[in-house]
């Protein structure tokens, strides 16, 4: 009847996660609490969960990737706790057994759950306005997209009270991934947990890729898209082509461990290493869907701040298109140990520091973006500051690891780690934050508090030196990554430091969240009624904040790059008043996503503990609720021309208020 | 977004004024997905490919393979694509009549197709020859299978589009469909030339 679940399999005898469950439930009924207390389900329901408007999407993809560093980060926190106790002979507070679940889910959580959605949230806030759309190519499947993406983050975090999650680290590999040494479901967990959300993940990719191409404004050709929608449409050619070898590897894991195939055993010809190529060939082009994107934030923040054009606009689209190429050919850096041979080891190698080339073009476009204009010191070019020294620095210590002599002595060491923070807390989360700062008031209407926004860039910055910094040393002095504890306490100091760096990284999110509530509370003060707070230069800031529904009332006509702020410069405004509006087609909410969506948790579920029936019945509703959705032809309405010229006016009165 | 209005102004497809062709747009969407899909089967050759050998001392593909009931199969695959070819030749002829005769008649030789996978598989399986024999086997049910597992997509696929041109018949909403699901009927006959090719003639040689 309930498959391989039993009562035992809640881990109510480990004081950390029963306490961690009574924090989350408490949490859940503060949360259903207060939504029953304000009568706020029904907006919930019609305004947010059914919500087809990209925006909306995209902020809902920031909060669950908010709470989900929250997550990702008490792992984190745990961890260094963990290697500043067990040194010499010390066991720590974590055994072995809790601490290998550990890293693997602070991995998995924060590429997965915390820096896609971010990515991918922000791609939804910002292209559709960037290129002058009102919508993405397919709502529907953009709001599906998000709620399968919110069932992989469900399972992921149900494992935590029943079960166990994996152990083998956050790709899986094989065979310690195999049925034969981890019999238990926390791979099972990690399995579905991914596919569910990798599929929604490539979904969004094709949704993008054709709402770039095809839904630019009149007049927006290729080579006048902003920068950030030129790294958003190259990191979603990347989804498209990356992320299918994704379902597959993850598809005969699945079948090893379910019908004792022998894609990745030991034995009966299964080849391990097969494994590790192909979640490799998905895994390096996805650090690249990463950082593209933020990139573009760093492009669009240091133009707008320093009050001038991109320092080398086509050397920015061509380095971008360079690294999407290059990024499938050196998957093979991650296991240069694998024993390829000197002249494939060489190739893999040459190809890497390659990427090193592009990426140079870059940071110099940026820096001479700068060079003799007038910066303003705002936290988003705080944040892109720090991200190009960390990211440099990153960068070189990968082009050091790209060298296989020397790669054969890192491989698997703390220096990898090290490395890898480097570039993706440098990169990606610094990327985020500042685009999070900067797109904030196109969301609600609101600027962010920036004392507390450049205080947590301080704490980020010099915890993230701290914490990583003697990473590298310790690499030198033989320090491996995945340690539970460790023999040698001449270690112990500099984990202490690493420590104390997580603490101030801590002390970073905390003026985050700080940072939220102050901004909320002096909203008014803070409120951008112009909509273009920066004094920016793309499309988006020449709607109102926030956007209305339907972004713009009459779809912009593009002439250049910057096509805003030449406008700007030649009208010496940003709004004209338009004398006549027209019927916007619009298309309908739908319920079919949130639906598909929870039934696939249940789907998953019954998967992880073989309940075949349920199973059965999950598979069996995704589909009935689909055809709903197909046989159903409500699906779009025309907002009327009296209704659009209701809110323009509104916008233009309060513009004429505040002048 | 005001509910009000949602409720109040209904309407659907009238004219289209800075409005992108949905259709058009839909049958490029498809066109991407399928892509993407065909990196699913590039990674499943691939595999292929590196666990052919490891027959872990079981049959290899020379051994099992019957290639004149591969050959029925083909030609029934085959000869569906042309007969969706008619299906859409009719639809562009406004011919809801025989879209209809045309979908049903490549349903049929769909599910011909799947029928013979199905007693193949189950015919090696009964002779101790399943996926869980060897690496070989393992991908050659899996890719073979994953493929079998798309044309059964694709004949409930057919399923519901004949209902629907029962009930809604031929509009903007269904021919794009009908588009859809023909791409993606002859990209199968595509991938299954290609397992043909690549898995049984090549494994008999």
């Amino acid at each position: 009847m309930f498959g391989k679940l039993g009562l035992d399999d809640i881990p109510y005898h480990e004081p950390i996660l029963v306490v961690t469950a009574i924090v989350m439930m408490l949490g859940g009924l503060a949360i259903v609490g207060l939504l029953t207390y304000f009568k706020k389900w029904k907006w919930l329901w019609t305004e947010w969960i059914t919500s087809i408007d990209h925006k909306k999407l995209g902020i809902m993809y920031f909060l669950v990737a908010l709470v989900m560093l929250l997550r990702g980060f008490s792992d984190a926190i745990m961890m260094r706790t963990q290697q500043a106790m067990a040194a010499g002979g010390a066991e720590g507070y974590l055994p072995p057994e809790h601490y290998d679940q550990i890293f693997t889910a602070h991995g998995v959580i924060m590429i997965f759950f915390v820096a896609m959605p971010m990515v991918i949230g922000l791609m939804n806030l910002v292209v559709p306005l960037q290129i002058g759309a009102r919508d993405v190519a397919f709502p529907f499947m953009n709001n599906l997209s998000f709620w399968l993406f919110v069932a992989g983050v469900a399972l992921t975090m149900i494992s935590l009270l029943i079960g166990e999650y994996g152990k083998t680290g956050w790709l899986a590999y094989a065979p310690l991934s195999g049925i034969q040494y981890s019999p238990g479901v926390g791979v099972d967990y990690w399995i579905w947990g991914l596919q569910i959300s990798g599929i929604g993940t490539t979904l969004t990719g094709i949704n993008f890729f054709v709402t770039i191409l095809k839904m630019r404004t009149k007049g927006m050709t290729m080579f006048r898209m902003p920068i950030f929608t030129w790294t958003s449409l190259c990191a979603n050619i990347l989804i498209i082509a990356s992320f299918p070898i994704l379902t597959a590897t993850i598809a005969l894991l699945t079948l090893d461990r379910y019908l004792g195939t022998h894609f990745f055993t030991n034995d009966m010809g299964g080849n391990m290493m097969m494994y590790v190529n192909l979640i490799w060939a998905w895994g390096h082009p996805e650090v690249y869907i990463l950082i593209l994107p933020a990139f573009g934030v760093f492009s669009e923040v240091i133009a707008t701040f320093a009050k001038k054009r991109l320092f080398g606009y086509n050397t920015m689209v061509w380095a971008t298109a360079c690294i999407t190429i290059l990024s499938f050919l050196v998957w093979l850096h991650h296991f240069f140990t694998m024993g390829a041979g000197a002249n494939v080891n060489a190739f893999f190698g040459i190809a890497t520091m390659i990427i090193a080339i592009p990426t140079g073009v870059k940071i110099f476009n940026w820096l001479f973006t700068m060079y003799r204009g007038r910066l303003q010191f705002t936290s988003p070019v705080l944040w892109t500051l720090g991200f190009i020294i960390t990211f440099t620095i990153g960068g070189m210590t990968g082009v050091m690891l790209a060298v296989p002599g020397a790669n054969f002595v890192l491989h698997n060491s703390l220096f990898v780690i090290a490395h890898f923070h480097n570039v993706i807390i440098g990169g990606v989360v610094f990327g985020m934050l500042a685009g999070l700062t900067y797109w904030f008031p196109k969301a609600f209407g609101f600027t962010l508090d920036e004392k507390w926004g450049k205080r947590s860039f301080w704490f980020w910055i010099t915890g993230f030196y701290l914490a990583f910094m003697p990473l590298y040393i310790l690499s030198f002095m033989g320090a491996v990554r995945r340690m539970q504890s460790y023999a040698n306490a001449d270690w112990q100091p500099l984990m202490i430091v690493a420590w104390v760096g997580a603490v101030l990284i801590l002390c970073g999110i905390a003026c985050t969240v700080i940072q939220f509530i102050v901004s909320i509370r002096n909203r008014e003060k803070y409120a951008d009624i112009t909509g273009d707070p920066w004094d920016a230069r793309t499309l988006e800031w020449s709607t109102s904040s926030p956007a209305p529904f339907y972004n713009f009332a009459h779809l912009p006509n593009v002439g250049s790059v910057d096509a805003f702020w030449e406008a700007k410069k030649e009208k010496g405004m940003a709004a004209d008043k338009p004398t006549q509006y027209e019927d916007i087609h619009m298309p309908k909410n739908t319920a079919a996503g949130p639906i598909i969506g929870l039934i696939s948790i249940v789907f998953g579920f019954a998967l992880v503990w073989h309940i075949w029936w349920l199973a059965g019945v999950g598979a069996v509703g995704m589909f009935v609720a689909f055809m709903f959705r197909v046989f159903n032809d409500d699906i779009d309405y025309y907002v009327p021309a009296a209704e659009v010229e209701r809110i323009e006016r509104e916008h233009h009165k309060r513009l004429e208020m505040q002048a | 977004m005001t509910t009000q209005t949602v409720n109040q102004h209904d309407a659907h497809a009238h004219d289209e004024h800075e409005h992108h062709d949905a259709g058009a747009m839909k049958v490029f969407g498809f066109w991407v997905y399928l892509m993407s899909d065909l990196v699913i089967f590039g990674s499943l050759f691939a595999t292929y490919a590196v666990l052919m050998q490891g027959t872990a001392g079981g049959p290899s593909g020379a051994d099992i393979f019957e290639l004149p009931l591969i050959l029925v199969s083909t030609f029934l695959l085959l000869f569906s694509s042309f007969t969706y070819g008619m299906a859409v030749l009719a639809m562009h002829a406004d011919r809801v009549a025989q879209v209809k005769g045309w979908l049903v008649i490549t349903f049929l030789l769909g599910a011909g197709f799947i029928g013979l996978e199905i007693y193949e598989f189950h015919h090696l399986i009964a002779e101790g020859f399943g996926p869980d024999r060897s690496a070989f086997l393992s991908s050659f049910f899996t890719l073979v299978g994953t493929h079998g597992l798309h044309v059964t997509f694709g004949l409930i696929w057919m399923l519901v589009m004949i209902v629907q041109l029962f009930t809604k018949g031929l509009n903007d909403k269904t021919r794009p469909r009908i588009m859809c699901l023909s791409l993606f009927w002859h990209f199968l006959d595509i991938v299954w030339i290609c397992v043909f090719t690549f898995v049984y003639l090549m494994g008999v040689l």
